[in-house]
């Protein structure tokens, strides 16, 4: 049974005095950090999960996209659809990885270790912000790998590029992670919550602009993607790249709208506010949710 | 008040219609070990996760170290460790880093950490396992890191709820010298719940529970007291001779049971020289048992623990449902 011996080891002499300070903020960035550097040691010890969020962006950009540039080149003025599609690629990587963190909720739940942070003398808000900052931090990892092939796809590297585009993909990874742990504390099973994930998950990124310009679309398709919190964040990341691209103006209208509200285009600003709003709520619902856990 | 590592006062607690915890009152001393003993759903969990803050009370009070544990959660958090019936390790990080995250987590001083991990770990066998991932360890090694865990910072009052459940006896045995171990080591008190007769035994003083009440509360010795008797059992070639005898040179009642006389008499070691000297009947062998905690928990329920799990134990425990959240 026991690989080293049954019988307890001596004690030494003196025990080792230990004063637990009070509570407090402290206690909350604590809990904070240290949630969050256990979600970036169990995401670096699954090296398959690594892979696998990898593979569906992957897949979507080159095989999907290489297999309908054809057919879709009347339509892109020129750009190659992989480069069209590479932001939303850029945002379906970060997606899933956050997708993935949040789960980790309901397998905590699963096996346990969630009483182990819901006794702690911490504020339940801290574990679910760890969890997020977590989310996001892993999520964006992702993200730069993806980036990192934008060579492939015709678009050249550039700091401010990349800068721009992993804030917001921290900003992205971090509603998605909220969102998920909102769902998952009031999910005991991981396959519920996978079936749900699925189920939200994959319109909402159809939904986004992430795969197609938002040009010319149907009136109900056009309301739909007005109301996913994901277009005001594929958008943004999609002006980012384009921006260091020399396009044409018929592409840049056909292939970059920009968003409107009733005809009002709306500003950049607005949109990354949206995603920041929406962020901020699902925190604060998963938060509440979590104190009653 | 400092004495006093729990106090307990009138605690209720309902689930729906049911209540499962129905107004108990219970002080246990700093130091001590404190058992709680009954059967499964006599409400042992509920109770030891309202100590722990895990459960809101319904009705009464409860102070933890000194803390109210509905008005002041994180002081009681901070000075409790906890061992649950089931394990709450992430397998996926190494025994060290599970430690590691209590340690932040409850704010154990950095100083500190690498000294107190090296002695909660070595006192539970597992030092030089620190840095295996947690998911390839034994469920007895779990059970052991849990404990380690729980010690790491240091609290006044250690919860066990059910230590040794679904441990081998060779296992169970060494969580015990583990307890003993600790209780020389620190000054701590340890609160457990059980419902294994022969475990109960180790504690200091032990409240009876069942169906939500503490139905008897004392040191094992004198709730064995209390039921009175040892059990003396004589073998004997002539057991009809020798039951006469008892009566007409004692004025006992005996009777045969496992095949010996059996009679139940309040001191039973001083009685042995007294049978031999004066029963005239030739004694072959003689055996004296005290009363276990077996014939406590009947005298006191007129049931025995075993016989009192079987009806209607499906239930849901109380400690996991209050853990599950609410659907």
């Amino acid at each position: 049974m026991a690989t080293t011996s049954t019988r307890p080891a001596a004690a030494p002499e003196v025990p080792v005095r230990v004063v637990i300070p009070p509570g407090g903020w402290r206690a909350d960035m604590r809990g904070i950090k240290v949630v969050w550097q256990r979600e970036l040691i169990r995401f670096w010890r699954d090296k398959l999960r690594i892979v696998t969020s990898l593979l569906q962006p992957l897949i979507f950009l080159f095989v999907l996209g290489g297999g309908l540039a054809q057919i879709a080149s009347g339509g892109t003025e020129g750009v190659d659809l992989r480069t069209f599609m590479f932001p939303g690629v850029l945002a379906m990587a970060v997606l899933f990885t956050a997708m993935f963190s949040a789960a980790s909720v309901v397998w905590d739940r699963e096996y346990g270790f969630l009483r182990e942070m819901l006794v702690a003398p911490v504020r339940r808000g801290s574990i679910v912000l760890g969890k997020c900052f977590g989310g996001a931090t892993v999520a964006a990892f992702q993200g730069v790998i993806v980036m990192a092939l934008a060579p492939l796809v015709h678009v050249p590297y550039s700091v401010s590029m990349i800068l721009e585009v992993l804030a917001l993909q921290l900003l992205l990874a971090f509603m998605i992670t909220a969102f998920g742990v909102m769902a998952a504390v009031q999910i005991s099973q991981m396959q519920a919550f996978m079936a749900l994930m699925q189920m939200v998950v994959m319109p909402l990124l159809f939904l986004s602009g992430a795969l197609f310009p938002l040009t010319g679309l149907p009136h109900w398709l056009a309301v739909l993607n007005r109301l996913d919190p994901l277009t005001y964040a594929v958008n943004p990341i999609r002006e980012a790249v384009f921006a260091h691209l020399s396009l044409t103006p018929a592409a840049q209208a056909a292939l970059l709208p920009g968003i409107t509200w009733f005809g009002w285009q709306v500003p950049i600003a607005v949109q990354v506010l949206v995603v920041v709003l929406c962020a901020l709520a699902a925190l604060e619902i998963a938060i509440l949710k979590f104190r009653q856990a | 008040m400092t004495d006093r590592a729990v106090q307990v006062r009138g605690l209720v607690k309902r689930f729906g219609e049911v209540e499962a915890v129905r107004g108990i009152d219970l002080d246990v001393a700093t130091g001590e070990t404190f058992g709680f003993l009954g059967p499964n759903g006599a409400g042992k969990s509920t109770t030891i996760s309202m100590l722990c803050t895990l459960l809101v009370p319904d009705g009464g009070s409860a102070l933890v170290a000194g803390h109210d544990v509905a008005r002041e959660r994180d002081a009681v958090r901070r000075n409790i460790g906890l061992v649950f019936q089931d394990p709450t390790l992430d397998g996926y990080l190494t025994a060290e880093q599970n430690l590691r995250f209590h340690a932040e987590l409850y704010g154990v001083p950095k100083a500190v950490v690498p000294a107190r991990m090296q002695l909660v770990l070595e006192m539970v066998g597992l030092w030089e396992r620190r840095r295996s991932l947690v998911q390839t360890f034994s469920g007895g090694m779990k059970r052991r890191l849990e404990i380690a865990r729980g010690l790491l910072h240091a609290p006044r009052v250690l919860f066990l709820d059910e230590p040794t459940v679904g441990l081998d006896p060779q296992t169970r045995s060494s969580i015990w010298g583990y307890i003993e171990e600790l209780k020389k080591a620190e000054d701590i008190t340890i609160f457990l719940t059980t419902h294994y007769m022969d475990e109960a035994e180790h504690c200091d003083r032990i409240a009876i529970i069942d169906q939500g009440r503490v139905i008897a509360l004392d040191t094992p010795e004198a709730l064995k007291a209390s039921v009175g008797k040892d059990r003396v059992q004589l073998q004997v070639d002539d057991t009809d001779a020798a039951i006469d005898a008892l009566r007409a040179q004692f004025g006992l009642e005996a009777t045969i049971a496992e095949g010996a006389v059996t009679v139940a008499v309040s001191a039973g070691e001083a009685f042995v020289p007294r049978v031999f000297a004066e029963l005239g009947v030739p004694i072959r062998g003689v055996s004296v048992a005290r009363p276990s905690l077996d014939d406590v928990f009947m005298s006191y329920t007129g049931t025995t623990i075993r016989d009192a799990e079987a009806p209607g134990g499906g239930g849901p425990d109380p400690m996991m449902r209050a853990m599950a959240g609410r659907r």
